[in-house]
């Protein structure tokens, strides 16, 4: 692998000092948290950050006493620490009971290997795997100015929200946190700020190169998720084209809030689909006050594929986007 | 193949025809390092032979490179504590099977794909390509030499054995160290379980039911993996 320096943080402030001071004497930059990602990164020469060689410098994370734990806030919501393993936010009771949604994307991702390493906050920021971004394209993603994938190979691309880049958002967990309207707690030169989920993640038409709001020397530190009422119900649906050991074609996180059969509030945002978790108010709107038959799941189902605008070869993720809602509102509501 | 070569597979020793009968005592791999040697020193020998500084063939001189950044760590490595002067760069796999001789763990894919490299971390199974050595300061490392107890394999490494479950044997350290700590924490899994658990470990031979076989033979003669 390419020659870098380990240097390991003590708080999170060190680590955006670190990487300040570095980036002051010209050295590249790249934060670790897992590594799971970003080390095939580096080994591939593929830039972590648009235009940013391979690292010089690697800021180690996993030193930050305390960033891997999961407090219980008053009310019973909870702050998860950027470092938290995917594995221990997985099996957290405390998030398996209140927040079944989080629990089942974390679960859903990689294998058993990577959840131990891979935390929550590398699964929200991890690059895109587009296989033109990832094998050396100059993509808009690795700070170029194009994206193959429009008259290239498509079929893993986004059907929503695309251009000028069409990659989709590789996160299980993104569309759950914007499901759950968790927030975000980013640390940085500048001292910290807190902002929706939904406010994190950016469109390509936003901006082409990053697919969120951090800054180079900016620090995912914490999620806060609020606690929900008890009549709150949700669950996370992944379709791979396998059935282990991938990303989603289509995922679906779906948040109900049931009165007996009767839906008064709903959250749907689907994964796979877009270049940002993507949040179908429209067929929401469909859901809230209304019991939940077969039929009126057909009916949101088709609501939430209407704004589709599939490429050349990934029309098919269109039906499957519609049957992965309709099926998981009936079960969920069942 | 007869059990002995099984064996040595299962034991992640390399050194399987060190008592097999045999005309010489070269190893594979002792062969495949020596005549990799061989070659390097002959591609090198016209660089030798001329004495050339680079600056007769008007090259420019040899630019001066930073030193690589070291690191100095201690870890427990199947329960030997060890300090070692890492290079920052070094994966986990690459101090174990590089410095440490530990060959076990294999480098199928070096992307965190494959499971090959799989070993223990503070118990649980972790890519050892995917996270770097200095990374395991202070941590604790099972390879899966460190499997053998008083010189007999762990049950497990037995029922892999019994079961036919390595055909090429590649993937079998990281299928091994994957269930060992399966059966740790679930002494009496279900297939689904052992499927579960192993989904991060490829075969390229493909012999996925005989594997889940022995784990699961495993956990009914000794109730766990060692």
């Amino acid at each position: 692998m390419k020659t870098f320096a380990n240097r390991n943080a003590r708080s999170v402030q060190e680590a955006v000092q670190l990487a300040q001071s570095a980036r002051a004497d010209g050295q590249s930059v790249s934060f670790a948290g897992g590594g799971t990602d970003l080390l095939q990164l580096v080994k591939d020469r593929v830039p972590n950050r648009p235009g940013s060689p391979a690292p010089d410098v690697l800021i180690n994370l996993k030193t930050i006493p305390g960033m891997d734990s999961i407090e219980g806030g008053s009310g019973g919501g909870l702050t998860v620490g950027g470092l938290v393993s995917l594995s221990a936010l997985a099996s957290d009771v405390r998030v398996r009971q209140r927040f079944a949604v989080l629990a089942e994307a974390a679960e859903s991702v990689g294998t058993p290997q990577i959840r131990n390493v891979g935390t929550v906050a590398g699964n929200l920021v991890q690059r895109p795997w587009c296989w033109y971004y990832r094998n050396g394209f100059p993509c808009y993603k690795a700070g170029g100015n194009r994206c193959f994938s429009i008259a290239g190979e498509n079929q893993l691309h986004a059907i929503f929200g695309g251009g000028p880049s069409y990659i989709v958002h590789p996160s299980d967990l993104a569309p759950a946190m914007v499901a759950l309207g968790a927030s975000f707690r980013v640390v940085g030169p500048g001292g910290e700020r807190v902002l929706p989920a939904a406010d994190f993640f950016v469109s390509p038409r936003v901006d082409a190169e990053h697919e969120n709001v951090l800054t180079d020397d900016e620090v995912l530190a914490s999620v806060e998720i609020q606690a929900q009422p008890s009549s709150v119900r949700s669950t996370y649906h992944k379709v791979m084209d396998r059935e282990a050991w991938t990303h989603a074609l289509v995922s679906a996180a779906v948040v109900l809030d049931m009165s007996g059969d009767v839906c008064r509030q709903a959250r749907i945002v689907l994964g796979g689909v877009a270049p940002v978790p993507w949040r179908v108010a429209e067929a929401e709107r469909l859901l809230a006050g209304q019991r939940i038959t077969a039929e009126l799941a057909a009916q949101v189902a088709a609501a939430a594929v209407a704004g589709a605008r599939p490429l050349a070869k990934n029309a098919y993720k269109v039906p499957l986007t519609r049957g992965v809602v309709e099926r998981t509102l009936v079960a969920l509501a069942g | 193949m007869d059990r002995k070569d099984k064996q040595a597979e299962t034991t992640g020793s390399d050194a399987a025809s060190s008592d097999a009968p045999s005309t010489t005592d070269l190893s594979r791999r002792d062969f495949l390092e020596g005549t990799g040697a061989a070659l390097v020193v002959a591609g090198a020998t016209p660089t030798f032979a001329s004495a050339d500084d680079g600056t007769a063939r008007g090259n420019r001189p040899v630019q001066q490179v930073a030193p690589v950044p070291t690191t100095a760590i201690t870890l427990t490595v199947n329960g030997t504590r060890r300090t070692i002067q890492a290079q920052d760069r070094w994966t986990l796999n690459e101090l174990l099977r590089d410095q440490l001789q530990l060959i076990g763990s294999k480098i199928g894919c070096n992307r965190g794909e494959c499971g090959a490299c799989t070993v223990l971390l503070d118990g649980e199974p972790v890519y050892s390509c995917s996270t770097l050595a200095v990374w395991a300061d202070g941590r604790s490392v099972v390879t899966v030499e460190g499997l053998e107890r008083n010189g007999e394999v762990s049950p497990l490494q037995q029922a892999f054995m019994d079961y036919n479950a390595p055909q090429c044997g590649f993937c079998t350290p990281g299928q091994l160290m994957a269930a060992t700590a399966l059966l740790e924490r679930n002494s009496s899994p279900t297939d689904g379980e052992v499927r579960e658990a192993l989904v991060g470990n490829l075969c390229r031979c493909s012999n996925y039911n005989s594997i889940v076989e022995a784990v699961l033979a495993a956990a009914q003669t000794s109730g766990g993996a060692r």
